[in-house]
């Protein structure tokens, strides 16, 4: 057994603002199949993160469970995590977001997860517009138990075995759409370019960010006849725009006909060029219109599809107090029986 | 890009950083993973069979290797190749049995070698086992040239020596010691198809023009022919001051040396700024460890007498300046002129070569500054059958060259023989084989360890002063080298990348510790270098660039600088795109069937 990551990094590292490398966002040596799209998307959200200056002590994982659940471990080793029950991390994200609304949520989840067992929880974790990101990394099979078609696995696709699945898939960018999620795009674990400025600007979205990444199963779902292999994907692929994170105070060089800028809510902004016709991110029936088409065309739409940049999340809604539960003072949360008898006269 | 043209052993061969920096191109990280397998026997015969004389090379090498190790880039210092080189060398068993035979019966070739240093000794070892007669004349009683007259016992055991130059001479040489040639002519015309000389450079710099070098002279020595003195005990004391002059290493072994004989008082006293002496830096801090002061900046003035008797010298202090090119003078800096006192002063302040013994009218051109004129590659003068090697050659460099050039020498000497073209030379041996044994299991110790560089123990400072013999470096134990071979990156276990495979599936370039892999759209060399997962400043180290990549005509680009050779991408590579492979690379040599493979 050799399988030991050397503690040697490149000696000369960038640092970002922070003064972290990129060596502070790394979490454990991944155990998942060599060639697992999900690693993919662990090095892209630890790249986000590093190129965001987020501290990583600011920032909370949660995840339930199944392959892409097991990949908190493997990024972000320094982050607060949480690996709960199976389909009920929206419960925890829930819970953790009205405790502590100062932490960045990063929700990780597969298509087992959310799209099957999951399901119920994930709706209402929309509906409720929780501030956080909820990436789903869907191979479209159930890669820990050899392999079945998942919820998400398309009509017609063939599974390794040979089996032709008879069922039609769930959506989940649709779906998230149809529920009002206020950011929604999908992308493909082996297009980074994309992958790693969508999950930037869906940190830095106020509101719910769901992220749906087609993420192949090397072992069970890469095989010829299968819609989610590294080779359909890639043949099939269509993207909404190219997609640019410009941070804040930065000034955005490129300027193409075709291009479209987005404020986000703290200032940055999110450059779309190459805008896919007829199309309007902002617009949210023509992103299902899109979203439609590319159905019909045996396309994958990738890329932002739709956002809503000013949001009331849950808190917001709610109007609960701007401070953590965990840095409230007694005299706070017990103001005393004043307050109580005000509050009891206010009542009859 | 272009895809790199990986069947060109060169490319492999210069991955390896240790081994390409090597003159005679060592397959260090195979001999290091010899002695981590405590295989001393074998990782002594695979240095035996590049460089000839592991023993002595484990001890004085000037480790050009070292520098170039890629450890030191990743690492604060680099593998102690050298060292390690001591360990296979202190620790091998009997080799007689794996030396090289020599045929019964002669090709019928007679070669004559001036000079028994490593250079010819180098030739001999090459050419004896392809049935050649070789004759080897020596002014001296025993064969080793410099090895022998410059390097002190405390660095090398006169034991160590004797043995690897026997080793030689046993393959059948005839020996002509204290055997001053004086004339190439008359060995010419003795009738030997081949002449080589291996003379070294054996003139030392002297101050003659310095004032009052001529009334001191009776203490006032050069270095080089001080050191032959001692070595072969015709000098056994010195006087309590000494002044050694010069900044090289032989300023160091005459300093050192000077303390074992009745120096109490030694002092270095160079021209230049100390950190551009041209000593290595090991041999500037023994020198300091055996309490020998060294004063940079002077520059000496005079000698000063009295009564006919040396009292010490003059020196003028100065300071470097130099120019927007870079280069450097020495400016006084007005202080007042310093005096030490010495009884005895050592000039060591360079060596040359001296060819008097080498009629002019032999066909062999010379140049304005005597040297005679030799191919670099061949080593050929311009009369035929005189070939020259080490520092003989192209003056003054170190042990390991002189081997290197001996290896090339005999090439062309078998190769003239033959009466074949000497520029069509053999290719080196090269091979290059997969490493994976299974899942996670590689035949080679992939582990990267975080120890830092060992240091090797010395004796006793009160012990060796005393004894002009004791060896100073006690060497690395076994289980001290096993842990420093540890260090070993294995360079020679490369990354081997087959484009039709890959899947891009991205996992290598995720797992990479060092960021070496990426795949971008392809460009020039200058763009790709600023477009990678990390810097890649260091120009000199070459990118492995793949073929367009089928599915996003993309390329796979990899740095080679810091790769720590951890097999990682392999490993998580989905279909053996990546495949670790070792890559041995043997220098062509004119000898067949020794050695280790």
């Amino acid at each position: 057994m050799t399988y030991i990551r050397p503690t040697f990094r490149h000696p000369d590292l960038p640092k970002n603002k922070i003064n972290f490398t990129k060596k502070d966002y790394e979490g454990a040596l991944s155990t998942l199949c060599a060639g697992c799209g999900h690693d993919s998307i662990s090095g892209a959200i630890a790249q986000a993160c590093f190129e965001l200056s987020v501290e990583p002590h600011r920032i909370a994982k949660l995840s339930g469970i199944g392959c892409s659940s097991k990949t908190p471990a493997y990024f972000l080793g320094n982050s607060h995590g949480f690996n709960s029950v199976h389909g009920r991390m929206p419960s925890v994200a829930t819970g953790a977001y009205l405790a502590n609304r100062d932490l960045l949520y990063f929700g990780v989840s597969g298509d087992g997860d959310s799209a099957s067992i999951g399901m119920g929880q994930f709706v209402h974790a929309i509906r409720r517009n929780l501030n956080m990101v909820y990436l789903v990394m869907n191979n479209g099979c159930y890669g820990l138990t050899k392999g079945q078609d998942s919820a998400t696995a398309d009509n017609g696709s063939k599974s390794k075995a040979g089996s032709v699945n008879p069922f039609n898939a769930i959506d989940l960018v649709g779906l998230s759409m149809e529920l009002g999620a206020t950011f929604v795009a999908r992308s493909f674990s082996g297009d980074k370019a994309q992958l790693i400025p969508l999950i930037k600007a869906a940190i830095k979205h106020p509101g719910f960010a769901f992220i749906d990444v087609i993420s192949p199963c090397v072992t069970f779902n890469n095989n010829v006849g299968s819609t989610k292999s590294y080779d359909y994907v890639r043949e099939h692929i269509e993207a909404t725009s190219t997609v640019d994170f410009v941070p804040i105070m930065e000034e955005i060089t490129a300027n193409y006909e075709d291009s479209k800028e987005i404020t986000l809510h703290d200032g940055s902004a999110l450059q779309l060029q190459k805008l896919h016709q007829g199309w309007n991110p902002e617009d949210k029936l023509s992103a299902m219109i899109a979203l439609q088409n590319a159905k019909e065309k045996g396309e994958i739409l990738t890329g932002l599809v739709y956002i809503e940049p000013n949001t009331n999340a849950l808190h917001d809604v709610l109007q609960t107090a701007k401070t953590p539960l965990n840095t409230l003072k007694e005299d706070v949360l017990c103001p005393g029986i004043d307050a109580l008898e005000a509050l009891n006269e206010s009542l009859r | 890009m272009e895809p790199t043209n990986v069947h060109d052993p060169e490319y492999y061969h210069k991955v390896v950083d240790c081994q390409y920096a090597c003159p005679a191109h060592t397959p260090v990280p195979e001999y290091i993973r010899l002695i981590a397998a405590e295989k001393y026997t074998e990782a002594y015969m695979v240095n035996w069979e590049s460089n000839v004389f592991p023993g002595v090379l484990g001890r004085t090498c000037d480790r050009p290797c070292e520098p170039a190790c890629r450890r030191g880039r990743v690492d604060e210092e680099p593998v102690a190749i050298c060292r390690l080189k001591r360990v296979a060398a202190d620790n091998k068993g009997d080799i007689t049995h794996l030396l090289p035979k020599i045929p019964t019966k002669g090709n019928g070739k007679r070669i004559a070698l001036i000079g028994a240093g490593p250079a010819s000794l180098t030739v001999a070892r090459d050419l004896a086992p392809l049935g050649y007669e070789i004759h080897v004349f020596d002014e001296q009683i025993k064969g080793g040239g410099m090895m022998r007259s410059q390097i002190p016992s405390f660095r090398l055991p006169e034991s160590v020596l004797d043995e690897e130059v026997n080793n030689i001479l046993n393959l059948g040489i005839h020996q002509h010691f204290k055997t001053y040639v004086s004339s190439l002519k008359s060995v010419l015309d003795d009738g030997y198809d081949a002449v080589f000389i291996g003379t070294g450079a054996p003139r030392g710099r002297d101050l003659s023009n310095l004032p009052g070098r001529a009334e001191g002279g009776a203490n006032i020595h050069v270095g080089i022919e001080w050191l032959a003195s001692v070595a072969f005990e015709h000098t056994k004391q010195i006087g309590k001051k000494v002044i050694v002059l010069g900044g090289g290493n032989t300023a160091m072994d005459c300093c050192r040396t000077s303390r074992r004989l009745g120096g109490e008082e030694v002092k270095v006293v160079v021209r230049s700024p100390f950190s551009e002496m041209r000593a290595s830096p090991w041999e500037k801090e023994d020198a300091q460890h055996e309490d020998i002061p060294i004063l940079d900046n002077h520059v000496p003035v005079s000698f000063v007498s009295e009564n006919g008797k040396l009292k010490g010298m003059t020196f003028e202090k100065v300071h470097a300046v130099y120019d927007e090119k870079g280069k450097r003078s020495l400016v006084p800096t007005g202080e007042p002129h310093v005096f030490i006192e010495g009884d005895d002063v050592l000039v060591a302040i360079g060596q040359e070569n001296y060819f008097p013994w080498i009629e002019r009218d032999l066909g062999i051109e010379f140049d304005k500054w005597e040297m005679p004129s030799v191919n670099s590659l061949t080593f050929q003068s311009t009369n035929e059958k005189v070939f020259f090697g080490g520092d003989a050659a192209l003056g003054p460099k170190n042990v390991i060259t002189a081997v290197a050039q001996g290896h090339s020498a005999a090439v062309s000497i078998d190769l003239y023989c033959q009466g074949k073209s000497l520029d069509v030379r053999p290719d080196p041996f090269t091979n290059l084989v997969s490493q994976k044994m299974g899942i996670h299991e590689w035949s080679y110790d992939s582990i990267v360890t975080n120890d830092d560089r060992f240091v090797v123990p010395q004796a006793e400072k009160a012990l060796t002063l005393k004894d002009r013999k004791k060896e100073v470096e006690l060497g690395f134990d076994k289980l001290v080298g096993f842990k420093e071979a540890e260090r070993c990156l294995n360079c020679d276990i490369q990354t081997v990348f087959t484009e039709n495979r890959c899947i891009e599936c991205d996992a290598c370039m995720d797992v990479c510790p060092t960021d070496c892999i990426t795949f971008t759209a392809n460009g020039t060399e200058e763009d790709l270098r600023t477009r990678l997962m990390a810097p890649s400043l260091r120009l000199e180290q070459d990118l492995l660039v793949s073929d367009t990549l089928a599915a996003t005509g993309r390329v796979m680009v990899k740095d080679e600088d810091v790769c720590l050779h951890c097999g990682l991408c392999a490993e998580r590579c989905p279909t053996s795109a990546w495949d670790m492979q070792k890559f041995f690379y043997n220098t062509t040599k004119a000898h067949h069937g020794c050695g280790s493979h």
